[in-house]
């Protein structure tokens, strides 16, 4: 558990303290120094317009982060909600709301994403919400699966006939006992969320330039594979490197905290 | 009724309000364009306002919406899925040129990551803790974590640019297209798509054979003194595959529209490349029909799992 969310917190500590950690402006045009090499100057070498690769890549991790953990949170919770709903409410409302998520999950995701993007051209805080929108499925499947087995616990009853309020059921007896469970999914949601965003900004509808993330940066790379090799290198690898660490944790909250495995 | 028919009516029950649903939700983004469908046009000062106008009407854009869904669901369903925004050409036209290069890309994908998940889901539960393990472990992680088209750049600098063994992109050399050619084509991105899905599929084997080693039934069959490998591959293979089948199934609808990125990323001409080239020319119509051809294949593609699942392990009902 402890390395990877060394590797993570580090990542998020990196992107926070950007400015301090960045040599120079991720924006900053500097003609007379286009196209060079990783150097002791510039750590993964100059792009381009002589923009710092290095500065860029922190920079970017500020917005692949941020889409990837606040994204996940809109999953969370709207999956919370729905899968809480369903769960609790049983029926034809469970049913109805069952459908509707098989319904999501036949949509390819990056796709229907991809469509959105274009059609919405959203900023970077919609940007999280679509990712997020497009990702509660699974955590609204563990949690509906949760609510469904403790729906006649005694406590569930115990609580009800003491006069509590299905609010209060809801969130104060049955959602802590979920908490292991929507933890894990919510975890994988992050890399997923990642993942989805650098795709979505490798094809040039994401994350739009000037404005730096792992994903546009690999857009900017693809035209210069052969030349410029350390464009796509340093980028892709940090992408990796998040996403590892993140479903590494998740494994080990699956493993450890007491939740069911997906 | 037999339970077969019954069973085959009961999923269809449950596909239809399910394809309505993604129907509606792909029908109503489109239209939540700022100009809706007809976007593309507005930016263009050589067409004039007033046949935007023209073409509005002509394409029944100013009838209310629930109007214009009814008539687009009832032409769809019935095949008529309308005309290319881009060409004018009949989108079934289109789509149906693309299918070869989809469906060989995916065949030779699928086949490559079972070659791989099979020895590795298998060798790495047999020797639980082992190096192949580990290996196995920390593989399939790398595999499942990685972007599919930062992995495929990564190929195409190594074997495409650098070494220069195969071609970096496209399905045939214009002009010299035996069949050595195409297979030269057909490697990197399959490998790409192969290494994925291999890496989700051997992990899933993994575990699901490490549950069903442990089980009772399998001592048993040691007790017995058969031979390891008639345990592994005869006794316990045939109980552990069973979710493999599902999940190996519903991939493989995915694949089918949703080697979007791998598609892209290599040129190769299929569905994933006819998407990507739609979503840059704002060619709806063709981007509504791959999006509800490909969860209809998710939704076909997961029952004929579900039966494969039946018919492969008899203690799950087909339900």
């Amino acid at each position: 558990m402890r390395a990877p969310l060394l590797v993570f917190v580090l990542l998020v500590a990196a992107a926070a303290a950007a400015p301090a950690l960045a040599p120079y402006t991720p924006e900053r045009i500097d003609l007379s120094v286009r196209r060079q090499a990783p150097s002791t100057a510039h750590l993964f070498g100059t792009d381009e317009l002589g923009r710092d690769v290095f500065s860029r890549v922190i920079y970017g991790a500020r917005v692949s982060l941020a889409v990837g953990l606040f994204s996940a949170a809109v999953a969370g919770a709207s999956g919370i909600a729905i899968g809480g709903i369903a769960g609790y409410a049983g029926g034809a409302l469970d049913a109805a709301l069952m459908r509707a998520t098989d319904g999501m999950l036949a949509i390819p995701r990056l796709p229907l994403l991809m469509i959105a993007a274009v059609v919405l051209q959203p900023s970077i805080p919609w940007l999280i919400v679509l990712v997020g929108l497009a990702g509660w499925m699974e955590t609204a499947r563990v949690v509906r699966a949760e609510f469904r087995s403790l729906g006649g616990a005694g406590f569930v009853e115990s609580a009800r006939a003491s006069g509590a309020s299905h609010g209060r059921v809801l969130l104060r007896h049955l959602l802590p006992n979920a908490a292991p469970a929507v933890a894990v999914a919510v975890t994988l949601a992050v890399a997923r969320g990642i993942l989805l965003e650098s795709a979505l900004s490798f094809f040039g509808v994401g994350v739009r330039p000037p404005a730096a993330s792992w994903g546009n940066m690999l857009y900017q790379a693809q035209s210069a594979l052969g030349t410029e090799p350390w464009l796509a290198i340093a980028p892709g690898l940090f992408i990796l490197l998040t996403t590892i660490s993140v479903s590494m944790i998740g494994d080990d909250l699956a493993d450890h905290g007491g939740a069911r495995r997906l | 009724m037999t339970p077969l028919p019954r069973f085959l009516v009961r999923r269809f029950a449950h596909a239809v309000p399910l394809l309505l649903l993604v129907s509606v939700l792909v029908f109503l983004l489109i239209h939540a364009a700022p100009g809706g469908p007809l976007e593309i046009y507005l930016a263009n000062p050589n067409v004039r306002p007033a046949d935007i106008e023209r073409l509005r009407r002509a394409l029944g854009l100013d009838r209310p919406l629930w109007q214009q869904y009814w008539s687009w669901l009832w032409a769809f369903a019935r095949g008529d899925w309308g005309y290319s925004f881009s060409d004018g050409r009949p989108v079934a036209a289109r789509i149906v040129e693309r299918l070869p290069a989809t469906f060989e890309l995916v065949a030779v994908s699928l086949a490559g990551a079972l070659a791989l998940t099979m020895p590795a889901g298998i060798g790495a539960a047999v020797g639980r803790g082992r190096w192949f393990d580990r290996a196995v472990t920390t593989g399939s992680m790398i595999g499942v974590a990685i972007p599919a088209f930062w992995f495929g750049l990564l190929l195409q600098m190594i074997f495409a640019v650098s070494l220069g063994w195969l071609p970096s992109s496209g399905r045939a050399t214009p002009g010299d297209a035996d069949l050595v050619d195409h297979l030269q084509h057909l490697v990197l991105p399959a490998a790409v798509l192969a290494t994925v899905l291999a890496a989700g599929w051997s992990r899933f084997l993994r575990g699901s054979m490490i549950q069903t080693l442990a089980q009772p039934f399998i001592i048993a069959t040691r007790a017995r003194g058969l031979p390891p490998p008639r345990v592994v591959l005869r006794h316990a293979l045939r109980n552990a595959v069973g979710p493999l089948i599902a999940l190996v199934t519903v991939d493989a609808a995915l694949l089918v529209s949703g080697a979007v990125v791998t598609e892209s990323v290599f040129a190769w001409p299929g569905l994933g490349s006819l998407f990507t080239e739609a979503l840059a020319r704002r060619d709806y119509t063709v981007l509504m029909a791959l999006l509800m051809l490909s969860a209809a294949a998710v939704v076909v593609f997961n029952f004929l799992g579900d039966v494969a699942h039946a018919l492969v392990d008899p203690r799950v009902p087909a339900a």
